[in-house]
């Protein structure tokens, strides 16, 4: 048994050490407000979601797509939840093309729950074009394709300064503490006030940075509370099972003469 | 192999035998002796065969929602994580299990290396192990390219093009690897239709591997030879099955916490971003799991040599039991083999670890160091050990250390005083 904590420490050696590698490039700290879906129990905040998609709506989709979410995906379970008629009525406010019909004409006509989030842009050149030669990402993955996610997103939108004295930025190019090489062609996105929330909440700058990188985090990873919920349960499982396997094998091998 | 002829009980079974001794098999696999000294390091040959399964059955899934297009992959693989039932979850158990299928080879090998199991007679076994890590690492690496991000992309770029450092024929070869100029569409599909077909010719060599090993039978701590069967030894099944059954739950524990708690920590950011060849990321940096051999690669200024000396840090291992000269098998009997092994441990460890930073500075001169002692311990230590080293007295069989289990090196130090 001796041998075998052994083991067992050498493979959270080893674990860390993996851990450090890849933890180790870091630069400057990320703000952490505290999210309601990290840890074991982790879980998104309903109301919060759907605030937060409130702020994508009406501010960030201006720009970015989410080409990846369809308009059902907003009244799933794990998600913002809006119900079923919430999610047909925002997605009928978007026109989608479709066809060709039976005269083969390309035709519009509202969106339903079925249809991908509609861009803002016909295509990547379109939207490249329009802002200045820097293509604003989509956004259906954005927070597990940034480094520090979730820290990473919301702190790049807290994060704007006036550049320090001696840094000259050129137009269209903004100063910003948390980007790498700390020049972002988007500016400050969120103004106070820059929506107005249905549900009455005061839309402060950190509140709506806040709610659209949870809303965010969710897209990017929606069945995550199932995850968390089915990861709980699985781990339960088989820490039972390890310690019956444990007395049968003790069992088992009491009829040799040697230890286990 | 076992020594008694077997003869199924049933008339259909005795029928059926005589046909295709499948039962003889059976029958072999279970009363096989193993040593019944095997320590936990032991329990991993029955994990990596774990891994390999559920990477196949994970992967198979995969494939029927997958689309290897260079337009629709980035796009199929969001399909399986949000809409495919449970496709997260496959995914995820798929893309964390090659990470643990690593962790688990790399323990395996280190454990072969700590107690010789690579010396006479089982040289054959160590070769073929040698091959299937070999591709395992191919097979990881077109797995990597598939979901074509950007380090999909950039990962499969660099790689290829150590084939084009071979002097006349380099470019010719990556232009044919690659099916154009670029990596593009077509790299796409074949590492697509590779990485389908290897995991079963790793599979067969896993075969060759275990029944290698059910010739001279297993090693064991001490590193002695065993008669079997006899009280050294115990049947494989139930003693071993349920021993290694211990040690995968342990192992699927820690499995569990990657895919559920933190399943995207082993992989890079930019992979969630769709492949652009006109886009370089500011890092190419492979898997952790092929770090050290990057690190390797990059410790030599000249690219040629570069490759050379990567594709030589694995064939040091093949040829390995002819490089270790030592009769005495096990490290618990070779003190100063003990040293140099946890050495290059740390050495390996290094290079993982300048592997993932930039190619610079202090980091490259790090690398450089680690690289020449890496070569130094297999092509230089190791032989002169063979010959030089004075190795403790090693017993004759597992019951003369009378406490049984693994022996205790104190104890063993003090028997040889008396």
């Amino acid at each position: 048994m001796k041998n075998f904590f052994k083991s067992i420490l050498f493979c959270t050696v080893f674990l860390f050490y993996g851990f450090s590698s890849i933890a180790a490039e870091q630069s400057s700290k990320l703000l952490d407000p505290g999210w309601s879906f990290k840890g074991f129990f982790g879980k998104f905040d309903r109301a919060q979601l759907q605030r937060g998609y409130q702020v994508y709506t009406e501010v960030c989709a201006a720009c970015h797509s989410m080409k990846y979410l369809s308009y059902r995906n907003l009244s799933q379970p794990g998600g913002p939840e809006f119900s079923e008629q919430q999610a047909k009525i925002i997605a009928s406010q978007f026109e989608v093309t479709d066809g060709p019909n039976s005269e083969g004409e390309m035709f519009t006509r509202p969106a339903r729950l079925s249809d991908k989030f509609v861009g803002p842009y016909p295509n990547e050149q379109a939207a490249t074009a329009a802002n200045g030669g820097a293509y604003p990402p989509d956004m259906s993955v954005l927070v597990k394709a940034r480094k520090g996610g979730a820290d990473y997103i919301y702190s790049v939108l807290m994060g704007y300064e006036d550049p320090p004295s001696g840094v000259i930025l050129d137009d269209g190019v903004y100063y910003n503490k948390y980007m790498p090489g700390n020049k972002i062609k988007m500016s400050k996105p969120l103004m106070e006030g820059a929506v107005e929330y249905i549900d009455g909440t005061v839309s402060s700058e950190e509140q709506m940075s806040k709610d659209v990188v949870a809303y965010l985090a969710w897209a990017a990873e929606p069945h995550l509370e199932a995850r968390h919920k089915i990861g709980f349960r699985a781990i339960i499982y088989l820490l039972i099972l390890t310690v019956l396997v444990y007395f049968s094998m003790k069992k088992l091998w009491s009829r040799i003469e040697s230890k286990v | 192999m076992s020594d008694h002829e077997y003869t199924p009980k049933s008339k259909l079974g005795k029928w059926f035998n005589d046909r295709l001794p499948l039962l003889t098999l059976s029958n072999h696999l279970q009363e096989y002796p193993t040593p019944k000294n095997l320590n936990y390091w032991w329990t991993f040959g029955g994990i990596l065969t774990f891994c390999l399964i559920t990477q196949i059955i994970t992967g198979l899934i995969l494939a029927m929602h997958y689309i290897a297009s260079a337009d629709l992959a980035f796009g199929s693989v969001e399909h399986i994580m949000r809409d495919v039932n449970y496709g997260w979850l496959i995914r995820y158990v798929h893309a964390n299990g090659a990470s643990m299928f690593f962790l688990a080879v790399y323990i395996h090998i280190f454990r072969s290396l700590y107690y010789g199991s690579y010396k006479s007679p089982r040289e054959v076994i160590w070769i073929i192990g040698m091959i299937i890590y070999f591709l395992m690492m191919a097979t990881a690496f077109m797995g990597y390219v598939l979901p074509w991000g950007q380090m999909s992309f950039w990962g499969a770029t660099v790689i290829t093009n150590l084939f084009s450092a071979i002097p006349l024929v380099g470019e010719s070869i990556t232009n044919w690897l690659w099916g154009g100029y670029a990596v593009d569409n077509p790299t796409l599909i074949r590492f697509y239709s590779l990485h389908y077909l290897f995991p079963f010719l790793i599979f067969g060599l896993v075969i060759l591997h275990i029944w290698a090993l059910h010739v001279p039978g297993n090693n064991n701590p001490i590193g002695i030879d065993i008669k079997k069967p006899s009280k050294d030894t115990v049947p494989f099944h139930p003693y071993i099955v349920v021993k290694d059954l211990f040690a995968l739950l342990i192992f699927l524990i820690v499995f569990a916490f990657f895919v559920f708690y933190s399943p995207n920590i082993l992989g890079h950011a930019d992979n969630y971003i769709e492949a652009n060849p006109l886009v370089t990321p500011a890092h190419i940096v492979p898997e952790w799991y092929l770090l050290p051999f990057y690190a390797i690669l990059r410790s030599i200024p000249d690219k040629l040599f570069g490759v050379i000396a990567m594709f030589a840090a694995i064939f040091v291992l093949v040829i390995l039991p002819w490089l270790d000269t030592s009769k005495v098998r096990s490290a618990i009997f070779r003190p100063l083999y003990k040293q140099f092994y946890w050495f290059l441990v740390a050495d390996v460890l290094i290079l993982g670890y300048v592997g993932a930073m930039p190619a610079e500075g202090l980091y490259l001169l790090v690398a450089r160091v680690a690289t020449a002692y890496y070569f130094l311990h297999f092509l230089v230590i190791l032989p002169v050990l063979g010959a030089k080293e004075k190795t403790l007295d090693v017993p004759l069989s597992l019951t003369e250390p009378v406490f049984g289990g693994s022996p205790n090196e104190a104890m063993l130090k003090k028997k040889k005083e008396i």
